[in-house]
């Protein structure tokens, strides 16, 4: 057996720091003395990765059972580490569905506990945490402590949203939204650029549940935030196809392509061609679920296509009060900023209330998310594209994050220092930590 | 299909279980603790088409005098057993058993003379009841001596034999007997091993076995690329087996 020294642990990025995963089906046994829970492992950066002095992370995929389903209401509790593709695998054809899915379904209910995810509905629905009816934790000093909005309230809006600092997330319970089918009915349009495309964004909410966009970050000038637009609703059961949806083929990227597979030449053919390839300029009509909520996990493990250097997701939100233009500010700021750097997928996404998460990522405003290849250039760029966050009063997302300053996070979370108070008071040894809360919250290490 | 699994809440086990419930089939869990036991029935519930209560009985492979009220209450919660299934067994490295001698001898006995007492429960019952099958994991360590599995692999090896005598002598009688030979295969027990080429996951593992289980097969390799492996195995010569470490 390798030695914790020897062996490495990463993000979905790819950026690796010396640990490994252990793990169990009781989740009881496997989270006493952790320091830090960990799902599948699709937080970008080092949200899951262990403090450089304790380098073993407690890894929850086997602890995957669902412990009740009510199918009058929706009730369902699960272990921690039970999968959202789990889920859709078994509750989708039978016209249930999660309030609130993120980008991909290689996601644990834990998880999505820990970064209150949010998806294309936020603007509905909200995030992850409004939905979640109680949580089993264990505590930092051992203790099983079961919370939720009515019981520990406190303890429980720490959690949500809290990277997992606050205790190991054991059991999740939550309601399960009835569906009208398991199909999608949705619609797609080139949008010409940022600013039409915040105006449609506007427009979409008012009518459709979910929304989002993609971007061709390589665009400029006149044409600058050119991209897609996408919408869309739970189809009708008349207009739905017989049957539920048959699960997607999957390819596999079996290695990492080698680092020049994406530069600026690749990056810039892949934008037009989505863009230009969207043939008609709209398009609607029924779509399978998966290839609507999940495009990305069609190609297992795409993130090797950086290669060996790994990526960054940098992913924030421009609050509402930062006014209209100021996806325009950001987008301008960036395509001079980005310079050689690679970044072929950018997504927008208007994000509606704040959650009571104390530490989760949306606010009324609009995200913005784009992959960037990791360089010695990446720091810097990270920083840049922070200050002018910080300006307009915003925030980035803590499930993506790599290269964020500690100093940068404290001036863009007004809502740390209450965070850090009910963490203190549930782990005053601040015993639960991760790579990320040692190098942002700066906790020992 | 009604079928009583020992071992069903953990790694294989809870796969198959899985596999069979989604199928409709109606399963009944044998297992040492009732929590946990009671924590996977619940997970099998939402899981059948037909919302089969799932229910449980305390067996313990440590503890013979368990194994015939368990089966027995698998049979009467059932109404018949068409079919028994072994997932459970210890597992624990070679060096680990080399320095503690009553840790080799638990787990010889758990894996080998326990899980035979229990099969031969489980014979009786399901000859009694005109037949139907015995499917129990054995393991590819059984099928030659090698060093990183001397001791686990003579377990394997006996249970291994045992089975295939089973099969031959009951088998015009109906009563199948499956000898399930997992190579290596991503599970809690094996977690904290590197796993080697061919590494396969729990849920493939499952559908190779229920499969084989309809096809009443005597013995099947899961996953199905371990059948060659280990055809290449058994066929090294020996002055090769004691160089290489596998």
């Amino acid at each position: 057996m390798p030695s914790a020294e020897e062996s490495t642990i990463s993000g979905w990025g790819g950026l690796a720091v010396p640990g490994r995963e252990v793990f169990s089906e009781d989740l009881v046994r496997l989270s006493d003395g952790a320091v830090l829970s960990r799902g599948l492992g699709r937080a970008y950066g080092d949200s899951a990765c262990p403090p450089a002095d304790a380098p073993v992370v407690a890894t929850t995929v086997l602890a995957d059972r669902i412990l009740s389903f009510d199918e009058e209401t929706g009730d369902l509790r699960g272990e921690a580490g039970l999968s959202l593709r789990e889920l859709n695998r078994l509750l989708l054809p039978r016209k249930w569905f999660t309030p609130v899915t993120p980008g991909t379904q290689y996601v644990t209910l834990g998880g999505m506990v820990a970064a209150d995810i949010h998806g294309k509905n936020h603007h509905v629905e909200g995030c992850f945490g409004a939905h979640v009816t109680s949580l089993l934790l264990r505590v930092a000093d051992g203790r099983l402590v079961e919370c939720s909005p009515e019981v520990e309230s406190e303890l429980f809006w720490a959690t949500v949203g809290g990277m997992g600092l606050t205790g190991h997330i054991l059991e999740v319970a939550f309601r399960m939204r009835r569906i009208s089918s398991p199909w999608i009915d949705a619609e797609s349009f080139r949008v010409a650029n940022i600013d039409v495309f915040m105006e449609k964004l506007e427009e979409s909410a008012r009518e459709w549940p979910m929304t989002m966009g993609w971007i061709d970050c390589r665009s400029t000038g006149a044409n600058l935030g050119r991209g897609i637009l996408y919408r869309g609703k739970w189809a009708d059961p008349a207009e739905a196809p017989v049957g539920p949806p048959k699960a997607k083929r999957r390819i596999d990227m079996p290695f990492n392509l080698p680092n020049w597979f994406l530069n600026k030449g690749t990056v810039v053919a892949f934008n037009e061609t989505m863009f230009r390839c969207h043939i008609p300029a709209k398009r609607s009509g029924i779509r399978h679920p998966e290839s609507f909520f999940y495009p990305l996990d069609k190609v297992l493990h795409w993130n090797r296509m950086y290669g060996s250097r790994g990526f960054t997701q940098y992913q924030c939100v421009l609050p509402e009060s930062a006014g209209r233009g100021s996806a325009r500010r950001f987008l301008e700021h960036l395509t001079k900023e980005l310079g050689g750097a690679s970044s072929f997928l950018c997504v927008i996404k208007d994000c509606a209330e704040e959650s009571q998460g104390l530490l989760s990522f949306p606010m009324p405003g609009i995200s913005i998310a784009m992959d960037i290849a990791v360089d010695d250039r990446t720091q810097k760029l990270v920083d840049d594209l922070n200050e002018l966050v910080i300006d307009m009063g915003g925030r980035v997302y803590l499930a993506k994050d790599s290269f964020t300053r500690p100093e940068h996070f404290r001036a863009m979370e007004p809502r740390l220092d209450r965070f850090m108070e009910v963490r203190a008071k549930w782990d005053p040894e601040l015993k639960l930590r991760s790579a990320q809360s040692v190098r942002i919250f700066g906790d020992p290490a | 299909m009604k079928a009583a699994i020992l071992g069903g809440t953990k790694g294989m086990g809870r796969s198959l279980a899985r596999v069979l419930a989604e199928r409709g089939d109606e399963v009944f869990l044998l297992g040492r603790d009732p929590e946990d036991l009671e924590r996977s029935a619940q997970d099998l519930v939402p899981r059948s088409p037909q919302r089969y209560l799932v229910r449980h009985a305390a067996c313990d492979l440590k503890r013979v005098e368990s194994f015939g009220p368990a089966l027995d209450a698998a049979a009467e919660a059932l109404g018949k057993l068409d079919a028994v299934i072994v997932t459970a067994g210890l597992y624990h490295g070679q060096e680990e058993l080399e320095e503690d001698t009553a840790l080799a001898l638990e787990l010889l006995q758990v894996n080998f003379s326990n899980t035979i007492a229990f099969c031969e429960e489980a014979r009786r019952r399901l000859l009694a009841g005109g037949g139907g099958t015995l499917a129990v994991f054995s393991s590819v360590a059984g099928d030659r001596g090698r060093k990183p599995v001397v001791i686990y692999g003579a377990s394997k090896a006996g249970l291994s034999a045992y089975l295939e005598g089973l099969d031959h002598k009951y088998r015009a009688d109906g009563l199948v007997t499956l000898c399930v030979k997992p190579g290596f295969v991503k599970t809690g027990m094996t977690a904290g091993l590197k796993p080697p080429p061919f590494a396969g996951d729990p849920d493939d593992v499952a559908r190779i076995v229920a499969r084989a289980i309809d096809a009443k097969k005597p013995l099947v390799y899961a996953p199905g690329i371990w059948r060659f492996v280990m055809l290449v195995i058994k066929n090294l010569p020996r002055f090769v087996m004691r160089k290489i470490g596998f």
